[in-house]
């Protein structure tokens, strides 16, 4: 395969990182913390809308997921371009799946710890900050790094609301020269190369945070 | 934005067939990846340190790429290597291995969480390494590893959509042609992720409902 067909599918896997980056680390783990404050609220109705959503958006494909945003925007009478369309749907998805992986995390925290917190007189937040945050988030942290890599992966589904990522480059470049066997191929391996360095990243983050096993 | 019923009650037949088509790519699917991905477990665990190498670097491969990348190289680049797959068994044999990579996986770790004193035990009896298999290591770990498992097949039903992109007829790509044919987006896309949602969820109970009945049989 030639160099400049390679500078091509590199300068679009640029996109699909910089897509992956703003919905799943950036918008999905924000509305993902979101929804795991309504899930383990106290309010019944906050509750249950936070159930709603993960199950939704954990129930449903996110092909269809995006294939409804993509169509059912411009019906609802709001025109978005089709980046903006993948990332609320990528966004949607994820947040329900780092929401999940969230509740887990809370609900790991040994009831002793949150009581002896009490005890020594730590106020809700005091605990909330320095006890339980930090042990969800070590609880967590590889599982959210998985569903980083499972959604990186994901990520090529955009292709199908016509944004030019990775996948559509490869699958237009692969119609124009008539050579798919090839560019296919290196497409999967830029997706490998992205997803062992976001699990090497995970991994050094995971050892540096070995403090105090709970 | 309207919703138009009729249309959709009009093309039950064909919601049904499309349906259809999903519930059977799934289950033979995952009856394959199953199989497949137990005898790659296997081998893995007693073929020695190459067929375990050997078999690391396709597992890794699989599961570190896009499932839609692996059906675009087996569909569009298999005729160039003389795999030439009509849609249908194309997408049942690249959902299949890929399934298998991560079945095989999950059984790795059913395999690992046997004690070690169990698999001495039924040595020392006299059991033969069938015997064990059949009769200690998968009873033992099919409670443990359940749930993940379940969890896997529920991601497998998800991933089936997928296939509408090569144009396998299953319920993505029944319900969308409906769509584009019919000018009816909302509706169509609407009523697709309704369905899946429910499969998703009647799967999920049922998943939970075999957990609560193997729960009795769980030795640790």
């Amino acid at each position: 395969m030639s160099w400049s067909l390679l500078l091509l599918l590199l300068e679009a896997a640029r996109l699909t990182i910089l897509l992956s980056v703003v919905s799943i680390g950036g918008i999905g783990f924000l509305l993902a913390t979101v929804v795991c404050a309504a899930m383990l609220s106290k309010n019944r109705l906050a509750r249950g809308a936070g159930r709603l959503f993960v199950s939704f958006f954990r129930g449903t494909p996110l092909l269809v997921q995006l294939l409804l945003i993509y169509y059912l925007l411009p019906a609802a009478g709001l025109d978005v371009p089709s980046e903006v369309a993948a990332i609320a749907g990528m966004s949607l998805c994820t947040a329900a799946y780092q929401a999940e992986i969230m509740r887990g995390g809370f609900a790991g925290v040994p009831a002793g710890l949150v009581e002896a917190a009490e005890m020594a007189g730590m106020s809700r937040f005091a605990t909330f900050r320095r006890i339980r945050l930090p042990i969800a988030f070590k609880l967590t942290l590889p599982a959210l790094i998985n569903e980083w890599i499972m959604m990186l992966k994901s990520s090529s589904l955009v292709s199908v609301v016509g944004v030019v990522e990775l996948t559509r480059m490869a699958q237009d470049l692969a119609a124009s020269t008539y050579r798919p066997l090839e560019l296919y191929a290196a497409a999967g391996a830029i997706y490998l190369a992205i997803n062992v360095v976001v699990a090497l990243l995970g991994r050094g983050l995971e050892a540096r945070l070995s403090w105090g096993r709970a | 934005m309207s919703f138009d019923l009729g249309l959709i009650l009009a093309s039950l037949p064909d919601i049904a067939r499309g349906l259809g088509m999903t519930v059977l790519i799934w289950a033979v699917c995952a009856a394959l990846g199953l199989a497949l991905g137990f005898l790659v477990a296997v081998a893995r665990r007693s073929g020695g340190r190459v067929v375990n190498w050997l078999l690391f670097v396709p597992v890794e491969v699989i599961r570190g790429t896009p499932f839609l990348v692996q059906v675009f190289l087996l569909y569009y680049g298999g005729p160039f290597i003389g795999l030439s797959l009509e849609a249908v068994p194309a997408g049942v044999l690249a959902l299949s291995i890929y399934a298998a990579a991560y079945y095989s996986e999950l059984w790795r770790a059913g395999f690992a969480a046997i004690p070690k004193g169990h698999l001495e035990a039924a040595d020392c009896v006299g059991m033969s390494p069938v015997q064990t298999m059949t009769r200690i290591i998968l009873p033992e770990m099919t409670t443990l590893i359940l749930p993940a498992m379940v969890n896997m097949t529920i991601l497998m039903l998800k991933e089936t959509a997928i296939l509408s992109i090569i144009s396998v007829p299953e319920l993505t790509l029944t319900v969308s042609a409906l769509g584009t044919q019919n000018y009816a987006f909302v509706e169509s896309f609407t009523v697709l992720a309704l369905l899946y949602w429910a499969l998703v969820e009647l799967c999920g109970a049922a998943g939970r409902a075999a957990e609560a009945r193997l729960a009795k049989y769980r030795f640790a």
